[in-house]
């Protein structure tokens, strides 16, 4: 009952604090020097997965600029062209002159608004599409396959069954680039290695997700690892006294993990926000596509933690190096699918391009469960 | 195979839980649509207190009650002020998903006690766990199914053997009559709506605190909604829920486990046998159309004494 009383005396203070905010944001408008950003989320900010990813970045971001740049946002936002546009008019009506759209499904709606000529003083910046026009919409992305090929190594040289479980969730580019870097990664180390993949057919489904890694460790797997939301599969291994390589952030703190957890490939957005968020402030902004790499710090493979071998640290520590300064290439032929048709050619590399135009098919030694791949 | 059945009866506990108590709830007359909103209650308040007692029993009274008092809204607007069923079971719903993810924000991603998870780990029934296949499946999960299986048996006694279950189908077969006769129609209808309210918290509780044992939002996707189709399938028999929901259950995660038992068939595919099954029995059972699989015979009708 006490904390009842509490938590209404607290909820009372925190709305005028809100609203003491409110006056003072009116103050600072007056100034106009103020670069005001506003993000749409799809998730709720503490998803222990992809939005609050995103939102690590925007906090880091603010940090960084402190006084000069405000950033609002708005969580849980539905991937529709009404709630996204209603968004991100919102975000401009308080003042916004950036918006950054953090889901993929935000693109198309955002890219209209961006050329009706409406919002030609506004900014637009958009989380893993291709859009791009002359004037103020940009996207960025990640070479996500480097820090997969990384984990895969470690998965590889981690296993004594030979068997990686991979939640996944739907079947499209992004995904299967993931699942062959993580398959080429564990195979250059360990060619015997076989990669089990289950698609969820969801971002999010929390019990979904652990089903899937319980049926993959129920196989023999005994290193799991996602392209999916939730923590569920890691939980899972946990479970059954097996290896996780999560996604997105590093989970290594969570309770029950302890045991488990080996490292995660993640985002550091904040590295291309701090920098674009420069060049809007000095003018010199161009619309981009932005590939951020591990050199770039962009991505990068979360610290490993005490589960994984002093073997497999050396190695990855090694790879890591040759992938920043670029000597390894990660999709370099030849690569044959898991049908035996050649994906790379021998002899050639893949840039950004054809690494998004060919994997559409599992490399070999990575097979679907429930998909005709 | 035996590990994939295993799994399913995980997967079975939050529909059955949800199946059994909107069959009470229909069983004294409210179609009450609200079951998805009542297990996300259900869930929140029962992974809140566990997290913050560590105590399990007390979780489960706790879901129990968050379940209770949602339907205890939904009696208090459709029994007392005779407003529609459908309109205030839907409402339950939206108001139970904003109602967890408020009650839940602060707690994402944390996770069930140490303690509270091994007290829902797996114990083996002597004896009976001991028969091959079935008994690997059944008798080797955790106490929590094992509450299932009691409820079930429980409420085929209580509907099917005893006076006041004789009295409660009265009320939902014809209220007027049951009235006349002299039951306490309004009393029956908010005790059987609470109770069956409770259980739909119990089925959410199952997901929160034992399928995934840390908080994540919206953990119940949908399950509400396939009890609610359960009931019918069931025709309101306990026993024939417990049956159906296992069936759901396992269609539910066969997808994701197919890989284990060598099949390969497009989770798309697989997606659909859930809806296909359910429209295959509704069409059997309408063609049988028995007595015991039609539904109450004042179901979702409201009642006015003066109106006799």
């Amino acid at each position: 009952m006490k904390k009842r009383v509490l938590v209404l005396l607290l909820a009372f203070a925190m709305v005028f604090a809100f609203s003491a905010c409110g006056e003072k944001k009116a103050d600072t408008d007056d100034k106009d020097e103020v670069l005001k950003i506003g993000f749409i989320y799809i998730g709720s900010i503490n998803d222990k997965g992809y939005t609050e990813t995103q939102h690590n970045g925007t906090v880091a971001l603010q940090e960084h600029f402190a006084d000069e740049v405000e950033c609002l946002w708005e969580e849980n936002i539905e991937e529709s062209t009404q709630a996204v546009q209603d968004s991100a008019t919102r975000l401009i009506d308080n003042g916004c002159t950036v918006i950054v759209g953090t889901s993929y499904g935000f693109g198309t709606p955002l890219f209209e608004m961006a050329n009706s000529g409406d919002y030609d003083d506004v900014t637009f910046l958009h989380f893993s599409g291709s859009d791009i026009n002359d004037t103020n919409f940009g996207n960025y992305f990640g070479a996500m396959e480097e820090p997969r090929f990384l984990s895969g190594v470690i998965a590889g040289l981690q296993t004594t069954s030979n068997k990686l479980g991979y939640v996944a969730a739907f079947d499209n580019m992004e995904v299967n680039i993931g699942i062959n870097a993580f398959t080429l990664g564990a195979r250059s180390v360990n060619p015997d290695a076989q990669v089990i993949v289950t698609y969820t057919k969801s971002w999010y489904d929390p019990s979904g997700e652990k089903s899937a890694a319980e049926a993959l460790l129920a196989q023999g797997c005994d290193v799991i690892t996602q392209h999916a939301d939730t923590s569920g599969p890691q939980l899972a291994a946990a479970d059954a006294k097996k290896f996780a390589i999560g996604y997105n952030l590093d989970n290594s703190g969570l309770e029950g993990l302890e045991d488990a957890y080996l490292t995660a490939p993640v985002w550091h957005h904040d590295a291309y926000l701090i920098s674009v968020v420069e060049t809007i402030k000095d003018g010199t902004w161009k619309p981009e596509s932005y590939y951020g790499t591990m050199a770039d710090g962009y991505i990068s493979l979360a610290p490993l933690t005490k589960n994984v071998t002093d073997e497999a640290k050396a190695k990855v520590e090694a790879l890591e190096k040759e992938i920043k300064d670029g000597t390894l290439k990660i999709f370099v032929g030849p690569i044959k699918d898991n049908q035996g048709n050649v994906m790379v050619e021998e002899g050639e590399t893949l840039d950004r391009a054809g690494i998004w135009e060919v994997n559409g098919v599992l490399v070999e030694g990575a097979t679907a469960t429930n998909s005709g791949k | 195979m035996i590990d994939f059945l295993t799994a399913a009866v995980v997967a079975t506990m939050p529909l059955l839980f949800a199946t059994l108590g909107e069959i009470l709830t229909e069983k004294s007359g409210s179609l009450n649509l609200g079951v998805e909103g009542m297990m996300l209650m259900g869930a929140v308040f029962g992974f809140s207190t566990v997290y913050n007692t560590g105590n399990p029993f007390l979780a489960l009274c706790a879901a129990f009650l968050a379940g209770a008092v949602g339907a205890f809204i939904f009696a208090l607007i459709t029994v007392t002020f005779q407003g529609n069923q459908v309109v205030t079971g839907l409402t339950l719903t939206i108001f139970g998903a904003g109602f967890s993810r408020f009650v839940g924000d602060h707690m994402i991603g944390s996770s069930v006690p140490r303690a509270a998870q091994d007290f829902f780990g797996k114990v083996k029934i002597p004896l009976l766990g001991d028969i091959p296949f079935v008994g690997q499946i059944f008798f080797r999960q955790d106490v929590f199914v094992y509450l299932g299986y009691i409820m079930v048996a429980v409420l085929s006694v209580y509907i099917y053997k005893t006076r006041p279950g004789l009295n409660m189908k009265a009320v939902g077969e014809n209220t007027a009559a049951a009235d006349a006769s002299g039951i306490p129609v309004n009393l029956y209808k908010y005790l059987h709506i609470v109770a069956g309210g409770g259980l739909c918290g119990l089925g959410g509780a199952y997901l929160g605190i034992v399928s995934v044992p840390m908080w994540q939002e919206d953990v119940v996707t949908g399950r509400g909604w396939i009890a609610v189709a359960l009931v019918i399938l069931a025709g309101w028999n306990p026993i024939k829920a417990l049956v159906g929901s296992f069936v759901f259950g396992a269609l539910s995660i066969l997808g994701l486990w197919q890989g284990s038992m060598g099949i390969h068939i497009s989770q798309d595919i697989v997606n659909m046998f859930p809806y296909l099954a359910t429209i295959l029995i509704v069409i059997i059972s309408t063609h049988k159309n028995r007595k015991e699989d039609r539904p109450p015979g004042n179901l979702s009708d409201p009642y006015f004494r003066e109106e006799r």
